[in-house]
């Protein structure tokens, strides 16, 4: 459905050139969930947005190649502005993390998802309001046409992302991308939600990008997971795979951090130290300066995803035979502190 | 203590549902709506109002005292009613108010809506302008416009046209860049409408409530403004019954004929209380849920 191959984004700013998405290459297959974890800044979002033509150029450009199953060979990045505006709500949608912000404070929820369902196809006021009932109805908004007088400030977080994805899927379109859409919502709205997409993109077929930095929503929701740092991807794989047997030490990680009821320490397990800046970004592995199992030859390896043997599945890392050996994750005892 | 909560539960819900079914903005806009609608009535039937002229003479009775010789509000140094006067420059200034502002609240905020959505070398070029326009007093300019084209009402109209659209472009443009980075133009342009949707419909309601309260206070400054010019002799003429030209006529009675002045600064202050009455009403209204 969906194809990414060697994604660059770039952005200038006053400090020098942020290289936000690097060389990222994935695909998504037709009625496929696909995960994208990563912590803050390491260009999930970026990825999505370029995708769907919404980053600001300048000051952002972006190289590499997008095939959206709409459009055939041709490169998405390369559409016109118009054509990417027309794309946009047909072909592929997205939902954004913050639904507190996402709808129009001043317009009527109603106008607003008759303004979605009329935006790509002609229809009259009735068929629209009717069509937007049908849809908030889908969604799980009770009394709809009541609810469709109200302004976006009396309307919760939770039914308020509702209708957001109403929206979204106004046109049914094929590919949706989901940047954290659950973020902002408490973990009881956030399942409804979370469940609601799942059922919406069986029942529409649709493909799914799911953007998250919770691997519990990612375990619940995707086949397949994408993890990147530092704007690039580092392991990808299926979901099965990733959670019993990742590779990278940054998965492996960010797996060991999550708390563990039944575990014996206290303690959590942060990974040491920050992302580097991704601006003069230093050359061979951008994990090695956070990684307990780094060694000299990963701070000049020319880095590239390796194809692990078995699944399909692939890391990137230099020593990625040997992460998985427990005594090389020898614990630092925080008990002892 | 059952009983005490009970009478403040029910008096909190009596004062929220009074609140609710009157609206915080509708009582001001109902008020300034009735304040100008009245002047605004009372200039248009001026001559079922008075049946004195605004320029007939009365040489028997020059300087009356309000309420003597069949004057309402007395006569001026020339005997004309200024009753009569007040009314009838009432549609002079009221053309002012609105003729001067209408252009340039639309020509501005369209050019600050532009300007601030594409951004990029067009908002450069606009805003250099409006730095440049803006760093010239404002009446010395408006005056040095007018001195140019010559003193008349609609020189003074241009004059203004071609220097109070900054104001517009300015708080438009702001708010506009606001806007634009809020998550709903960004879902907006995610859902695939035009960029002529997204700027009209999701980003100008947003933005138009600013436009329209400054507004208001623009047309209350353009009022006094024409008053002003015509006090100076640069907008309306002397014998033109315009507000800022009666108050001119006055100042040389201020001590013995003190209505003179004072009546129609009065009538000043009335247009002025009304068009911001409408500005804070429509301030609440237009932006629901703050």
């Amino acid at each position: 459905m969906l194809e990414v191959s060697d994604l660059h984004t770039f952005i200038a700013t006053g400090g020098g050139v942020v290289r936000a998405v690097d060389g990222v290459s994935f695909s998504l297959g037709e009625r496929e969930i696909l995960g994208l974890v990563g912590e803050s800044g390491c260009g999930k979002s970026v990825t999505c947005r370029t995708i769907a033509g919404l980053m600001p150029s300048p000051p952002a450009r972006s190289t590499g190649h997008v095939r959206l199953a709409a459009y055939g060979e041709r490169n998405v990045l390369d559409l016109s502005p118009r054509e990417l505006q027309q794309m946009r709500g047909t072909h592929l949608s997205m939902i954004f993390q913050d639904p507190m912000s996402a709808l129009n404070p001043v317009m009527r929820v109603g106008d607003q998802v008759e303004e979605a369902v009329g935006a790509h196809q002609r229809l009259g006021a009735r068929d629209r309001h009717r069509r937007a009932i049908e849809l908030l109805e889908r969604v799980g908004i009770p009394v709809p046409e009541r609810r469709m007088r109200d302004y976006p400030h009396q309307f919760s977080g939770g039914m308020r992302q509702r209708v957001l994805i109403a929206m979204a899927l106004a046109s049914r379109p094929k590919v949706l991308l989901a940047d954290e859409p659950t973020t902002a919502l408490d973990v009881l709205i956030q399942d409804q939600i979370l469940s609601l997409l799942l059922e919406l993109q069986r029942d529409f077929g649709m493909s799914m990008i799911l953007v998250s930095h919770d691997l519990g929503v990612i375990a619940e929701m995707c086949d397949r997971v994408a993890v990147m740092y530092a704007g690039q991807i580092v392991e990808l794989t299926d979901t099965e795979t990733l959670l019993a047997s990742p590779r990278h030490p940054y998965t492996i990680s960010l797996l060991r951090s999550l708390p563990d009821m039944h575990a014996q320490t206290r303690y959590l397990r942060p990974i040491a130290g920050s992302p580097p800046p991704l601006i003069d970004v230093p050359a061979g592995c951008r994990f090695a300066p956070r990684c307990p199992l780094a060694i000299e030859e990963c701070h000049s390896w020319q880095t590239e995803l390796v194809q692990i043997p078995g699944r399909a599945h692939t890391a990137r890392c230099f020593r990625h035979d040997e992460t998985t050996r427990e005594d090389a994750w020898l614990e630092r005892s925080y008990e002892s502190e | 203590m059952l009983g005490t909560s009970d009478a403040l539960l029910a008096a909190m819900e009596g004062r929220a549902r009074s609140r609710r079914r009157l609206g915080s903005g509708r009582v001001t806009l109902a008020v300034g709506v009735l304040i100008l609608g009245t002047i605004i009535v009372a200039a248009a039937a001026a001559p079922l109002l008075t049946s004195y002229k605004p320029d007939a003479i009365d040489p028997l009775n020059p300087l009356a005292h309000p309420f003597t010789h069949g004057h309402p509000l007395g006569t001026d140094a020339f005997g004309r009613d200024i009753l009569s006067r007040i009314l009838y420059g009432g549609r002079i200034d009221l053309l002012i108010a609105f003729g001067a502002t209408s252009v340039t609240v639309v020509c501005g905020t369209v050019i600050g809506l532009v300007s601030g959505y594409f951004g990029g070398w067009v908002d450069t070029v606009i805003m250099r302008i409006v730095d440049l326009v803006f760093a010239f007093p404002f009446l010395v300019l408006v005056i040095a416009i007018i001195a140019m084209l010559g003193p008349s009402i609609f020189n003074m109209f241009v004059a203004i046209w071609l220097t109070s659209w900054i104001s517009y472009a300015r708080i438009t443009r702001g708010h506009t860049l606001v806007a634009k980075r809020q998550e709903y133009t960004l879902a907006a342009r995610a859902l695939g409408y035009t960029n002529r949707r997204v700027m009209l419909r999701h980003v100008l309601p947003n933005v138009v409530s600013f436009v329209i309260i400054f507004a208001m206070v623009d047309a209350v400054g353009n009022v006094a403004l024409g008053a002003s010019l015509g006090f100076l002799g640069l907008g309306a003429q002397p014998p033109s019954p315009e507000w800022g030209v009666m108050i001119s006529d006055g100042q040389n009675y201020l001590l013995s004929a003190w209505w003179l002045s004072t009546l129609p600064g009065v009538a000043l202050i009335l247009v002025g209380i009304g068009f911001s009455l409408i500005g804070d009403g429509l301030a609440d209204i237009l932006r629901p849920g703050e």
